[in-house]
Formats: structure tokens, sequence, C-alpha cells
């Protein structure tokens, strides 16, 4: 039997006095409502909570928490979060970064902070475009971006943020969406639940700079027949009636099928808990852009001990191998003579 | 000197000192064999100062100049600040490290070489076209020539060692002769033989023997007319350790730690010549000391910063060009008013520069090097063992001030080491500072409501109930940190943060001047130039001229009475191991005409170069 213990907090309460400055109309509005009314039911405290975030239009997240919080420089929010979980594995610590902050200046943070499964929740709200600095292309954004920066079309491959999680190794690896509250609080809460580094992608509209990017995939329309729900231990079928579904080939390659013209029993049956991060690779890989069916929820979530908790537990052995800490025995620890 | 008969009836002839180089490829253990000798003459009780010199390449091209690895000692029977200007006796085990090192050779100074090793080959590879052994280019030495190879390799034949692996064994052979010239007690190195090579025992065995015949060769070959013995020096009474700075900068973090009751976080990246305090510390956790080696020197100082965050004594430890690399993050910490030491050993530069080789170029980057107006405290350890000191007060102005501190040490500092009294754990400084409990504004909590005396913001850390609160790097209101772009707001804030730190020179100790009767000129130092300017003006002074010295431990802010000093004196004399920087620093912040004394060649001084100087500026 579970116990579960009503909140006893709100909403409200995790909110700050500050006034919200995204642009009306922002998808990180939406993000926001979602967390906030997620924290209540997640049994920590406010003041054990930290949000840690870079630079960009999310990255004004932690000002709207009423929690601890660091807004870091560009890039470094990993870095900072993955300092501040170590030595304190006792905090909540959420990491709020962007497709440009987390991918491009803040690759490196996020690939190792992914890498070590440092007791993270990273969130990264991807809306394919550079928002603070005015409308430069991102690193997601597709290929042929017209922007300030690219007049004449962006030329360069975009990354796919969940392909690049699971490469990293990460033990939680999802995908949600700023159009679905349900959804996302889902996520987050599993994310949240997980051990280790748990890594986010949300689509996010970026209604100024580029309105409407995965339009083709969410509007409500589109949705049934764009967006693949991934469920442990399910198989993958999509569609308003499940007409269609996904399907592995024999070398391994998954296509997007008719189920009444393959069988529901040649379905591919998701597996988030497969050590070998292979199967949810070729899933990040099965849409090419938010233009064709993609797949949303958990790809990957496997447990591996966390580092902090390891970095922690060395310390403890030391000390009970060692005994209590003695100054005097430190600086004698090498030859010593006496005058 | 006293002269007494060995049991082998030589004569042993006592010397009041004596600086020792032994130099060779990078591979053949110059650095060990060095810092072995350096070892057993500490525990000797020998006065001593050390200069490891060797190439950045782990392995250089073997047996060119380009590979020539080298380190030099001075023992002596009384206080010595220096490892000495030119060596007395050069140990040179092929002709490159001969030739690299001849010219520093004292006129009439004694060599021993490695005979084995002067062959075509060799002498190619080192640029010779003759033979020196040979062609009386050493005439005005004292030349041992001994077959160090090939001796090595007859001793350890019962070991069963190929002689490839053999030969790898001579250092210790080198080391053993050195051992048996200088009348050093041999116990300490064949202890410390067992216990480096236990459970390697063909390697084991063969350096064992490598050493007892060096040290055999000494006594038994008809070749060296005296040994020496270089007696103990009279050092004031307490218990010793042979400590670098790298590793008493370490123990100052742990002691820093543990005098403000603080966990100590390090995130650091590997970067010669300061990678061995990460390694120090790595290795005591049972203080509570968390290493963490970062993805690159950004992740190090931002790791670091969410430690502060978390209430952690945070550290940070680097060189020249990870230094430029934090410097953003510096910036954030600066705009946190967290806590944060950045330990920075500097290296010669531009860019990569020298990175095993000592300068003092940084000053102005830990001044200066960031956007904005940003400035933080600065302190300097000046020789070896006052790293440990210098560790622990860049703590406390780093706590007490909630600031980012930058602690500059150097190449030199860091590898030498030096004898040290240890300290009585009971007089070192309690550093703690409180962590904010409760609301400071009415029941509020405003993160950057100052304390009036210090200008330091409260220190809230998360898991403290009612305090929660955000900071970030956009400017703050004053009081309440909430984010405000007000232009009267931003110039306050600027004031403030520039005064917090100005006022910390109320807090350090006033200028300690060696002033002597009648002294016009000041010689003003930094960092790890004490010992040869130390030197310098002491032999000055035994010439009849009357200089005085001041050296500084705090380069931001300066001590309160800095100008004052300054101005006493009509001539300042300012050597630096860089172009100039503390010397424009102090004309620029008092308006006097110091003289810069200014030496790049990624080496200490010369006590010699020092006391020239002083007498061209008082002529």
């Amino acid at each position: 039997m579970t116990i579960v213990n009503p909140p006893t907090t709100t909403k409200k309460d995790w909110s700050t006095d500050q006034e919200v400055r995204w642009c009306p109309g922002c998808g990180d509005y939406g993000i926001l409502t979602a967390v906030q009314m997620l924290m209540p039911e997640l049994g920590v405290k406010r003041e054990d909570t930290v949000f840690v975030s870079g630079i960009g239009c999310s990255s004004r997240f932690p000002y709207y928490m009423n929690t601890y919080g660091i807004h870091s420089i560009h890039g470094r929010a990993p870095a900072v979060a993955t300092g501040l979980a170590v030595a304190r594995p006792d905090l909540s610590v959420w990491v709020i970064t962007g497709d440009g902050d987390g991918l491009s200046i803040g690759g490196n943070h996020l690939m190792h902070a992914l890498r070590r499964n440092v007791n993270l929740v990273v969130i990264l709200f991807n809306n394919q475009i550079y928002g603070l600095t005015k409308g430069q292309y991102s690193p997601t954004s597709e290929v042929g971006k017209v922007t300030k920066s690219t007049p004449f079309g962006s030329v360069d491959h975009p990354y796919n943020p969940i392909s690049l999680a699971l490469g990293a190794e990460a033990t939680f690896v999802a995908r949600t969406h700023d159009t679905d509250r349900k959804h996302m609080i889902e996520v987050l809460r599993r994310a949240h639940e997980h051990r280790g580094a748990s890594f986010v992608e949300i689509f996010q509209n970026c209604n100024v700079f580029n309105d409407g990017a995965f339009d083709k995939i969410l509007t409500k329309d589109a949705r049934s027949t764009m967006l693949i729900p991934l469920r442990h231990g399910e198989p993958i079928r999509f569609g308003d009636a499940g007409e269609l579904g996904v399907v592995a080939e024999a070398d391994g390659s998954l296509h997007v099928v008719d189920v009444a013209e393959v069988g529901a029993e040649r379905l591919l049956v998701h597996d988030e808990k497969r050590d070998d991060p292979g199967l949810a690779f070729a899933l990040s890989r099965l849409a090419r852009g938010p233009y064709e069916p993609t797949p949303m929820g958990v790809f990957r979530a496997i447990e591996r001990a966390d580092y902090g908790t390891q970095v922690n537990r060395q310390l403890l052995d030391a000390a009970s191998r060692r005994g209590p800490a003695d100054l005097g025995a430190l600086l004698r620890s090498q030859n010593t003579w006496t005058v | 000197m006293t002269d007494t008969a060995t049991p082998t009836g030589r004569a042993r002839k006592a010397l009041d000192s004596v600086v020792i180089r032994f130099a060779g490829d990078s591979g053949d253990g110059m650095q060990l064999t060095g810092d072995r000798f350096t070892q057993s003459s500490a525990l000797f009780g020998n006065e001593l100062a050390t200069l490891p010199d060797f190439p950045a390449e782990i392995r250089a091209p073997a047996g060119t100049l380009a590979g020539v690895s080298a380190f030099q000692v001075k023992i002596s029977d009384h206080t010595v600040l220096t490892p000495g200007d030119a060596p007395d006796v050069l140990v040179a085990m092929n002709p490159a490290a001969l030739k690299a090192n001849l010219a520093d050779l004292r006129p009439g100074g004694t060599l021993i070489l490695n005979t084995d090793t002067f062959v075509e080959r060799d002498l190619g590879k080192a640029g010779y076209a003759t033979n020196p052994l040979e062609d009386g280019s050493l005439d005005g030495f004292t030349v041992y020539e001994v077959p160090m190879t090939s001796l090595t390799i007859e001793a350890a034949k019962t070991t069963g060692a190929k002689p490839r692996d053999a030969e790898r064994s001579k250092n210790l052979f080198a080391l053993g002769l050195i051992t048996w010239l200088y009348d050093r007690p041999a116990d300490s190195t064949l202890a410390w033989i067992e216990s480096r090579f236990a459970g390697k025992e063909t390697v084991l065995a063969a350096n064992r023997l490598a050493f007892k015949a060096g040290f055999n060769f000494g006594e038994t070959a008809e070749l060296f007319e005296s040994s020496y013995e270089v007696r103990a020096a009279q050092l004031a009474p307490g218990e010793y350790t042979n400590v670098s700075g790298n590793t008493a900068l370490a123990w100052g973090l742990i002691a820093a730690g543990q005098l403000s009751g603080l966990p100590v976080f390090l995130g650091s990246y590997p970067i010669t010549p300061a990678s061995d305090i990460l390694h120090e510390l790595s290795k005591h956790k049972h203080f509570g000391v968390r290493t963490m080696q970062a993805e690159d020197e950004i992740a190090g100082v931002c790791a670091a910063i969410g430690a502060a965050f978390g209430g952690h004594l945070a550290v940070t430890t680097t060189s020249g060009p990870g230094l430029d690399l934090k410097a953003e993050a510096v910036g954030l910490a600066i705009s946190l008013e967290l806590p944060l030491v950045i330990v920075d050993i500097q290296r010669g530069g531009p860019s990569t520069g020298l990175p095993t080789k000592t300068e003092q170029s940084d000053l102005l980057l830990a001044m200066y090097g960031r956007h904005g107006e940003s400035p933080l405290p600065i302190v300097a350890s000046h020789t070896p063992s006052s790293c440990f000191f210098a560790a622990i007060e860049a703590a406390r102005l780093a706590l007490k001030y909630r600031t980012p501190v930058i602690l500059l040490s150097d190449g030199y500092l860091a590898n030498g080491s030096e004898p040290w009294r240890l300290p009585d754990i009971s007089e070192l400084p309690d550093i703690s500072v409180p962590f904010a409990d409760g609301p400071n504004h009415g029941a509020d909590f405003w993160p950057y409501l100052r304390d009036p005396d210090t200008l330091a913001r409260p220190w809230a850390i998360p898991g403290t109930p009612g305090l929660e609160h955000r900071v970030g790097g956009i400017e703050k209101e004053d009081g309440t940190g909430n984010i405000s772009y007000d232009p009267v707001n931003h110039e306050k804030m600027t004031h403030l943060r520039a005064a917090k730190i100005s006022g910390i020179a109320k807090d350090v100790p006033l200028t300690d001047v060696d002033h002597i009767a009648g002294a016009e000129l000041l010689v003003l130092g930094w960092g790890s130039t004490y010992g040869s300017i130390a030197t310098a003006v002491q032999r000055v002074r035994a010439r009849g001229l009357p200089v005085a010295r001041a050296h500084l431990t705090h380069l931001n802010p300066f001590p309160a009475d800095l100008g004052a000093v300054l101005r006493r004196y009509p001539r300042i004399l300012v050597p630096e191991l860089n172009m100039g920087q503390l010397s424009r620093l102090v004309r620029s912040e008092f308006l006097v005409d110091a003289k810069s004394l200014c030496k790049v060649q990624g080496l200490p001084f010369r006590t010699s170069e020092i006391e020239d100087a002083i007498v061209e500026v008082l002529q």
C-alpha cells in the first residue's frame, strides 16, 4: 500500500511576487504553470528546492519560483547545478535551459552532467530559435532557416536533443510539449522521481520569433496522427483509432506502418528500461523534425548510481576507514624531524 | 673549514653550503633523484631550497637539449632563501644535460658525468662536434668521469632484469654516489625504495642495488679524493617537515575547512603546474573534502559556485590559461557575492606559453581580467610553506566578505620545497562565519541587505525555511536583490561592491617594512621573488649600503599604509618576473616613481641580478 500525503502547499506558495516578463503568448507560461502546479504534489519542501538556469528567455524561470534559485551565466547551469547537487545531495535541484543555452554554448556541460548521472532534473525548452537576442537561428533550427543572422538560410545540420541525451547515456530521457499541461506534469513528475540525471525536452512555441514551429504536429487536428505516445510495455501505436504503429525491421531501423497492413502482433513494444540505449535512440530518429510523426513521453528510464551519491559515499568510507579529521596528523603525513 | 678522516682514510671536508644540480633526459628520473636527495638532506637537518626545472613534454626526444630536465637544490648549515645562483656541482647524465647546464656552473665547479653516454650518437644529438671529455673544453672544472649506465647494469645483473630495464635505475646510482659524496644518511632513501617499489620485486632489487653500487663506488673507487659534509643548520626548535608549495597550499585549504567549520569543495580541471593541489586534496576525503575533476575550467569554477551557494567552502584551482576561461564565472561570483577561493599557479604566458616554467605575469589578469567593474581581493604566497597560510587568508577574506578571492602562487613555489616548522594548530585563526537563519527586514528576508561594517550580504543556504531567494548575474536592487535596471541603483551597487573590497584594507596587516637607518631605496616585491630579494638586500647591506625592503601578501586591496610607506623612500625598485605589473599598480595608485626590474625567462631571479640592480639604482 502506498501512503500518499495530501499536498500541504498550493501553486500559489510556489509562485513569487515578481512580474512574469515573457512575451504575451509565449509557451513558457504554460511550462511555468505546469511546474508550479506539480511542485505541491511532489512532497518536497520549498526550502529544499533549487532552480538553476543559464541565460536566455527560459532562464528567467527561477525568478518566478518561490524556492532557492540561481540565474547563472550562459550555458553553465548544468555545471553550477552539478556542484550544488554534489555538495548537497539532500536538495531537489532543477536545471532550466534552452536550445541555445543548453545545446550550443553549454553543450559540453549538459553532456557531462548527463553522463555523470548527477541527480538533477534538466528541462530543455526547445523553441528552435534564439529569442532573447531577438531571433537568430539555434542549433535545433531546421536547415534553411532564414533569420537575421542567416538571411540566405542556415546551412548547418540541427541537433536532435533526445538523440544527444541518449548518446550521452542519460538514464532518464523524455519529451513533452507546452500545449499539453497534463502530459507535461506527468513527464516532469517521473523526471523528479528518477534518481540521477533526468532530461526532459519540451517543445515550446516562441510566438514572436518562430511562431508555429511545431504546428505540423501540435495543432488539435494534427496531434492524433502526428504524436506517438510512448507507454512502457505497450505496443507503440497512434492515430484516432490506433490505426498507425511502429515496427522494427531486422536491420534495427524503425518505421511507421498501417497496423491493418502488418498486423498488431508485429508492432514494437516500448521498453524504456532496456539498458541498451539503441532502441530508444532509434525511436528518437523516427521523426527527422517536427513535421513527421514524433514520439512523445519517456524514451528511457534506467537505474544507475548517481554521481553525488557515489562521491558522498567515498567521503563516508574514508571517514570510517581513517577516523576523524586530524589536522595535526595531516601536517605530519610526510617525513618529519624535530630540532 | 674543518676536515676529518673517513673510515676509508680519505678526507671529509666540511662546507657551509653547497648547490647541486642533477640534469638528465626527462625520462632519466632527475626530478625524483633531486627530490630524494632533498628529503634526506631535510631529515639530516639542513636548511635548503629547491628549483625543479623540467620541460613541458613528458618525453621530449631522448638525448636532445629540449628534453633536458634538471633539479637544483641548495643545502646549507644556515638559513637559505633561494636555491642558489650557480651550482657548485653538476651531475649530467648525458651530453645534452651537460651542454644545457654547463654555462650555469660556477667557475672551478665540479662535474660528475655519465661517460657511457659520451659517445658519437649522443654527442651528435646534443650538437657537440667534438667530445668535451677530450677536447679540453672542461679544463676549468673538476671532472669526475663515471660510467654510470654500465655500472648500473652490472650491479643489477643478479636480479635477472633485462639490461634495458636495469639501465633505468641509473638515476639511483647517481643518487647513491651523491649521497656518499655529501655524507647523507642512506637509510631513509633505502626505506623509500622499499616502499616505492613494493610489489615489483625485480624493479625494487635493481633500484636498491643501483643505489648501493653508487654509494659504494664513491667509497671504494679511488676517484674522489674526499667527501664533503654540510652540517645540520641551527633551526629554531620545533617539529619540521619538508613541504612543496602545492602541498602546503592544499593543506592550507583543508585547514581552512576545519577552521571555518565548512566542508571543502574543489571544482578543478587538470593543468600544469596546479594539478598537484587537486591530487593532494583528493586524497583527504576523510576531512569532508569533495573534489570534482570537471569537464573543463569553466565547469570547475561553476561547480564551485554551486557548492558555495549550498554552503561549502568552495575552491577552484588553475593556472593562467584556466583563469582566462574562468573570468566570466568569477564575475558571476562577484555579482552573486558568494565566497570562492580561486587559486592561480602562475606559469609563463601568453597562451600555452611555458607550462612548466615560473612567471608572475597574472597579477594584472587577477586585478582587471573581467568585464565590468569587478574588483576582488588578491592574496599572494611568497615561499613554499607560506602557501599554507595564504590559503587560509584567502578563505578568511572570501568567507567574511562573501567574495571571490584570487590566490596567486607560481610554478617555482608550487614545485619548490623547503623545511617548514609546523605551526601550532591551536594558534590558527577562527575563520567561521554564520549562515543567515531568519528574516532581516521585518518579516522578510532581503538577500542583499548588507552588514554595515563589512558590507557583506547574508549567506542564506538552501534548506533554511523562510529564506528562499533567487540570485543571478543581472544587476540587483540594493537590499531586496530583485532585478533592477535602474541607472542610479546600478551606480550605487557598483560603488557598494567596490567599497566592500577596498574596505578590506582595514582588515589586513600594515606593510611589513624591513627598514635600516639611512635607507633611501625601498625594494618592493610580492610573491616568489621573496627569497632572491631578501638575500640580495642582505648582501648589499653587508657591503655597507643601507637598503630597505618590503614584501606584499595583499595585492588588492593594498595594506592601508602602503602609500605612506612608499612616499618615505626617494627611490623604489620593484623586481618582478613579468614586464612590470606591480610597479604599474603602485605607480597608478600612489603616483610614485617605482622602477621595474623585469625578468621573463621562466626562471626565478638570481640573487646577483637583484644585487646588481640595487647597486646600479644607488649609483
